[in-house]
């Protein structure tokens, strides 16, 4: 018996996502006294057996051509697979981009209940409960899964990842895997940017910043605190800054440490998918926005006077010229 | 060309969340139900757009609900669904829902099921990989934009910090999200049509629940905002660091 982390790779690289899964489903495989193991497909160029510092013991490489991009169902194929010959009664993914193509897939074909968004440890007191993100962020709902196999996909940031020692074993396996009937033509991939769902810290403007020629200093900003920059729903749908960077309501949920908002009223549908954040600031010129009233901090005033002298301070503090 | 759209019934955006019965239901009193924004904004009315470019193409719309989702069901016709199917059942249980979609599909025989890319009460996004798991066909998730040239899909998905784009076969089942297409309002000539079109109830077919709903939290009261003085922004950088160590 085990707990199957799905480990995801892009580039060669394990995603931070999959650190989280994978301290997550060494968690719970200590919870039920099981092995943790992890499943990797594809040819990762990463050293999988260092990755036995987040508690994994085991890992089972699919090394094939045909997994370079991803066919949610050729993986969940494949991760079936796996999933049976190490004997899973849990499988973990993260609830990226990726999990969500993937885990309601491995969901039907097992029969394996699935919580999607899972945001603890499940309760096993009492069967089987995962607490799970409901009503972008408003609240949460418990979820009992009775089926032999469970799937969980933790949200990103939920849980932190914790490194301690060891190796894992590294196994080859050999899986059946079906040709893709999906092909990938192209990845545009924006280099060198912290991807917004993994961020630790989001710095996200809204209409107060009057246009998008004034961006320059929420960049800066961005990038003092290694952050990835975000903005409310008017802002995308004006096109001043791209849709892959619209949260709230209808675009991307975030759970980052820090949600910094820049002239963002705070509407219901804006607080709805930031609400997650563990540290809200709030800079609004109108001391009535409704923002405040789920913030930790704020500073009432004008966010062209206290962005620069907010990138200054924050300068001082890193200590950089 | 035969589409099929999944839809469901969601609180509005601004609704209250609040629970009864012990925090095991939603608090229903005085919520404005609307059709889940991804499916009506971006799955329906882009299916809507393929009939504007090809008149042959039929619209389906399938919802698993009670007899309450028929005024939502009415206005996704009013915009342009040709037919719709209820699956009279009430159920929280994404297995359970995709079962019976899956099998309306496969009574129908579509080239294409689109289901908005999550629900904006439950946030699942699951649906959509389910039915396609079901029906063995291939699953575009978080789709931004589907262009159809006779059989191929080409479509843009979301990735971690980026798109890609792929290519397949039809039949297909494809989740949509923004990109895909611009909200609509329904016309006058639309609701006096849909008035007439068919909404077909159907019974559901056996199929398994694999979870349940135990219960409900809210996410406990923050306790309330310090305000910093404008003129000192150092302070608030030291409550970050010192006090939040958030940087």
């Amino acid at each position: 018996m085990s707990v199957l982390i799905f480990i995801d790779a892009a580039e060669g690289q394990v995603k931070k996502s999959s650190l989280e899964a994978m301290t997550y489903g060494a968690k719970i495989a200590e919870q039920l006294n099981v092995a943790a193991e992890g499943v990797v497909l594809g040819n990762v160029t990463e050293d999988l057996a260092a990755l036995g510092k987040y508690g994994v013991k085991k890992i089972h490489q699919v090394s094939n051509d045909e997994l370079k991009n991803l066919d949610a169902q050729v993986y969940a194929n494949v991760i079936a697979q796996v999933a049976e010959a190490s004997g899973a009664t849990v499988i973990v993914f993260s609830n990226s981009m990726d999990g969500k193509a993937i885990a309601p897939r491995l969901s039907a074909r097992m029969k394996a209940g699935l919580v999607a968004g899972a945001v603890a440890l499940p309760d096993t007191s009492n069967g089987f409960t995962v607490k799970k993100s409901v009503f972008s962020g408003k609240a949460f709902a418990n979820i009992s899964v009775a089926t032999p196999v469970k799937i969980i996909s933790l949200s990103p940031n939920a849980y932190k990842t914790v490194a301690g020692e060891g190796t894992a074993e590294v196994v080859a396996f050999a899986a059946t895997v079906d040709a893709p009937k999906v092909k990938v033509t192209s990845v545009n991939k924006a280099s060198g940017e912290v991807p917004l769902t993994e961020a630790e810290i989001v710095v996200s403007a809204g209409r107060g910043l009057k246009g998008p020629e004034n961006w320059g200093m929420v960049e800066e900003l961005a990038k003092l605190l290694h952050a990835a920059t975000a903005c409310s729903r008017p802002v995308a749908d004006a096109d001043w800054r791209p849709h892959n960077e619209h949260v709230g309501q209808t675009g991307f949920a975030i759970a980052p440490n820090l949600y910094i908002a820049i002239g963002i009223s705070g509407a219901i549908q804006d607080l709805a998918g930031v609400n997650r954040s563990k540290v809200i600031v709030v800079i609004n010129k109108d001391p009535e926005a409704p923002f405040f009233k789920a913030a930790d901090y704020g500073i009432v005033g004008d966010a062209f006077e206290v962005v620069p002298k907010l990138i200054e301070s924050i300068k001082k503090l890193k200590g950089v010229a | 060309m035969k589409i099929l759209v999944c839809i469901s019934k969601t609180p509005d955006t601004t609704a209250k969340i609040a629970f009864t019965d012990n925090n095991t239901k939603f608090d229903e009193s005085g919520v404005q139900w609307i059709i889940n924004p991804y499916d009506e904004w971006y799955a329906l009315v882009r299916a809507i757009e393929l009939k504007e470019a090809d008149a042959s193409t039929v619209i389906n719309l399938v919802t698993v609900a009670g007899a309450d989702a028929d005024p939502i069901i009415r206005k996704a016709l009013a915009l342009g669904g040709d037919e719709a199917i209820r699956v009279n059942a009430n159920s929280h249980d994404s297995f359970y829902i995709a079962s019976q979609i899956a099998d309306v599909a496969k009574q129908g025989g579509y080239d294409l099921i689109l289901t908005g890319k999550e629900t904006i009460d439950y946030n699942g996004s699951s649906i959509g990989g389910m039915v396609a798991e079901l029906l063995d066909q291939p699953f575009i998730s978080l789709a931004a934009k589907l262009e159809l040239a006779g059989t191929k899909a080409t479509l843009t998905r979301e990735i971690e910090g980026g798109e890609e784009v792929c290519e397949a076969d039809l039949p297909l089942v494809v989740s949509a999200q923004k990109g895909m297409a611009e909200a609509r309002i329904p016309n006058m000539r639309g609701i006096m049509a849909a008035r007439t079109k068919p909404l077909k109830v159907v019974e559901p077919v056996a199929a398994d629940s694999l979870t349940t709903v135990a219960g409900f939290d809210l996410p406990p009261a923050k306790a309330g905002v310090k305000l910093v003085d404008p003129e000192n922004v150092d302070e608030l950088v030291r409550l970050l660091h010192e006090e939040a160590k958030a940087i």
